[in-house]
């Protein structure tokens, strides 16, 4: 799960991890109020969206006075903002933060990810803050400094030290590094997050280091034992689509293609994604309905594919384990007579009790296009849909 | 010979008395694996399964002499079922569990990894060596006895594979399945040298996926070993867009990180035999065995 600048901001408060003051605002009114709180006379303002490359993309800018304020708000709420992860359609920007201007010394880099080859959390830092470390780490990976954390014992003191020296701190700003780092170990692993990053890291021309921006994403496994972070779940940066199927717990993924797929199991999904490229098509989403897929399942699937407009044929392919083909050819066949499906539809079972299903698809009055093997399938399906003949 | 599990196979299961336990149990024992016990804490002195039921792993191990364990208890509590498991001396700990948090796992590994027991999983459909023992979800059926290991970080796109090679003519000394999580027990590594060693395995199916660099560091390991048996892999994910989460909790192109294309290029490397089609692993395989 992805939070908003903002919110990070509020739990690195709350956790005693040093940033500027600030506040959300939701429309032009709260942006002016929030500017008068302030009572400074420079503060930034910065769109709030689930993505990074908002300074790049127009969305981050410098106010000097209540006009420079009104002026921006009312250029950066409701602009589309485009950035490179956010892809060429964008992000409609709904929420600002006004937040006080600080005065920099140093741009550095801090962050914390898993490291699943060595097994253990990684706490990074750089020298090289303020632009994207993906580059840093491609180009000058020694400009790069970790310190992996042992599970038993969290960050210590010595490594947040070692991390500091790394940043040729002095004096003061060693002592106001340490703390800061070790508190945000400590908000990282009470909350089971999954990234935090904070780009830029800033040492301010009094000595202090403080979070500039704040980015912290979360294991959603992890997520049962933080309920109360689910209210920081904004639904409007998410595909209606995706929101939809989550309700159905079903895991959907919208793609840019036109040939929908449903399939049990993630990596089989996957698969299926990719043999309908390599016969010349192109997916229109990933859906996986998991373990179960009875009647209620596969109408469920039926009715998000369909909500995408691009689809023009449907691939089933359920490898029939634990779940028996028979019950799922019945599934799809009932699932047909109450969605209003007007695309060819592809069917390929394989697995428990194949033969059987076979033969209640080619006996039902609906037209299903069976196929014989994963191959075979993804053919069809294409086919259907550049008109190549199944 | 099978790998992990086989004849010698003494199995219990963690969870017996719950849903999944018992419905994915009574298959584990259709099937003639050698199921010994169960743990469900809380009611030992129960039966289930037709075999006794214990309140701890300690307690199944001291009567039963098991020697592996299959975990299906909830992913709140699975964390610390693996720990009770590899505490009580198994030598072999599956856990099936999906959704257990990356930071549980973490602290998993760093406390089991001084001890002798082998995690295979979580988030995995378990092992199974054809015709001797299953552990796990795995529809058995499907399955021959023969010469092909197969490792994954997938579960129904492995029976798929398997299915190929049936159809192929070829049977597997041992299947298993990984898991598809960021931190699993068991590598591809780990299972590259078990089947390396093991003089029933001829060939080697490794079906992989976007996400991490374990494919990368398995590629490796093939070159650094001189590894001559002959190796299929197919990787997942490759139409897959960076940044989501595909599923499993591990399939995901982080920071232009873990893509298909990078994983690809490094088995070629390595002269593994990388199939573009998720349909070519069987006869791929096939035509690789006849070959040597």
């Amino acid at each position: 799960m992805k939070i908003h600048e903002y919110q990070a901001k509020e739990l690195f408060r709350q956790n005693n991890v040093s940033v500027p003051s600030g506040a959300v605002a939701f429309s032009l009114e709260e942006a002016l109020a929030a500017y008068d709180n302030l009572n400074v006379r420079t503060v930034v303002v910065k769109a709030q969206i689930h993505a990074g490359g908002r300074g790049k993309g127009g969305g981050v800018k410098l106010a000097h006075s209540q006009d420079e304020v009104k002026k921006l708000s009312n250029e950066i709420l409701g602009m589309n903002l485009v950035t490179h992860q956010t892809g060429p359609e964008g992000k409609k920007v709904q929420r600002l933060l006004i937040e006080a201007g600080v005065d920099i010394a140093r741009e550095l880099y801090a962050g914390i990810v898993l490291d699943r080859a060595k097994r253990k959390y990684v706490f990074m830092v750089s020298t090289e803050g303020g632009v994207e470390i993906e580059k840093v780490a491609a180009e000058t990976p020694e400009k790069i400094i970790k310190e992996w954390v042992n599970p038993d014992e969290g960050l210590t003191e010595n490594q947040a030290r070692n991390l500091a020296i790394a940043l040729d701190m002095t004096g003061e700003q060693i002592d106001s590094a340490v703390e800061i780092f070790l508190a945000v170990w400590n908000v990282y692993i009470d909350h089971d997050c999954s990234l935090l990053e904070i780009n830029p890291l800033v040492v301010t021309s009094a000595d202090n280091v403080m979070a500039l921006d704040a980015k912290m994403n979360f294991d959603d496994n992890g997520l049962f034992r933080h309920k109360e972070l689910l209210d920081y779940k904004d639904e409007s940066e998410e595909d209606p689509a995706e929101l939809e199927a989550g309700k159905y717990h079903l895991n959907y993924i919208k793609l840019d293609g036109n040939v929908g797929c449903m399939v049990n199991g993630a990596g089989l999904a996957m698969g299926t994604m990719d043999i309908i490229k390599l016969f010349g098509g192109e997916p229109a989403n990933f859906l996986d309905v998991g373990g179960v897929a009875n009647a209620e399942t596969v109408a469920n699937g039926f009715r998000i594919i369909l909500s995408d407009s691009n689809v023009k044929s449907i691939l089933i392919n359920i490898f029939g384990g634990i779940v028996r083909c028979d019950r799922v050819a019945q599934g799809v066949i009932d699932a047909m007579e109450t969605v209003n499906v007007s695309i060819p539809v592809v069917v390929r079972l394989e697995g428990t009790n194949a033969k059987q299903a076979a033969e209640l698809l080619e006996n039902s009055s609906l037209e299903f296009l069976v196929a014989t093997s994963l191959a075979d399938a993804a053919e069809k399906a294409v086919s259907a849909v550049t008109g190549g003949g199944a | 010979m099978s790998v992990l599990v086989g004849d010698d196979t003494r199995l219990i299961i963690q969870g017996i008395t719950g849903n999944e336990g018992s419905f994915h149990g009574r298959q584990i024992k259709e099937y003639g694996t050698n199921l010994v016990g169960g743990v469900t804490p809380g009611k030992g002195g129960q039966e289930a399964l037709g075999v006794p039921v214990f309140n701890s792993v300690a307690d199944a191990k001291r009567t039963t002499d098991c020697n592996t364990s299959v975990i299906f208890v909830p992913p709140a509590f699975a964390a610390s079922a693996i720990i009770e498991a590899a505490e009580a001396g198994l030598n072999l700990v599956i856990c099936i569990t999906e959704g257990i948090p990356a930071a549980d796992m973490v602290k998993v590994n760093h406390r089991i990894k001084d001890l002798s027991t082998r995690l295979v999983g979580p988030n995995c459909p378990g092992v199974i060596s054809p015709g001797k023992a299953k552990v796990g979800i795995m529809p058995g059926f499907i399955h021959d006895p023969g010469s092909i290991g197969v490792i994954s970080r997938s579960g129904t796109l492995t029976y798929e594979a398997v299915h190929q090679l049936v159809a192929a003519g070829l049977g597997q000394s041992t299947s298993v399945g990984i898991g598809g999580d960021p931190i699993i027990g068991t590598t591809f590594i780990d299972m590259l040298s078990l089947f390396a060693e093991d003089d029933e395995t001829e060939g080697i199916v490794m079906i992989g996926e976007i996400g991490g660099t374990a494919e990368e560091e398995a590629a490796q390991w093939v070159i650094d070993n001189n590894l001559q048996k002959p190796i299929v892999a197919f990787i997942a994910g490759q139409t897959a867009p960076p940044g989501r989460r595909m599923g499993h909790a591990g399939a995901i192109i982080a920071g232009g990180k873990g893509t298909a294309a990078e994983k690809v290029t490094a088995l070629k490397a390595s002269g593994i035999l990388v199939v573009k089609s998720p349909a070519d692993i069987g006869t791929t395989m096939a035509d690789a065995i006849n070959i040597k």
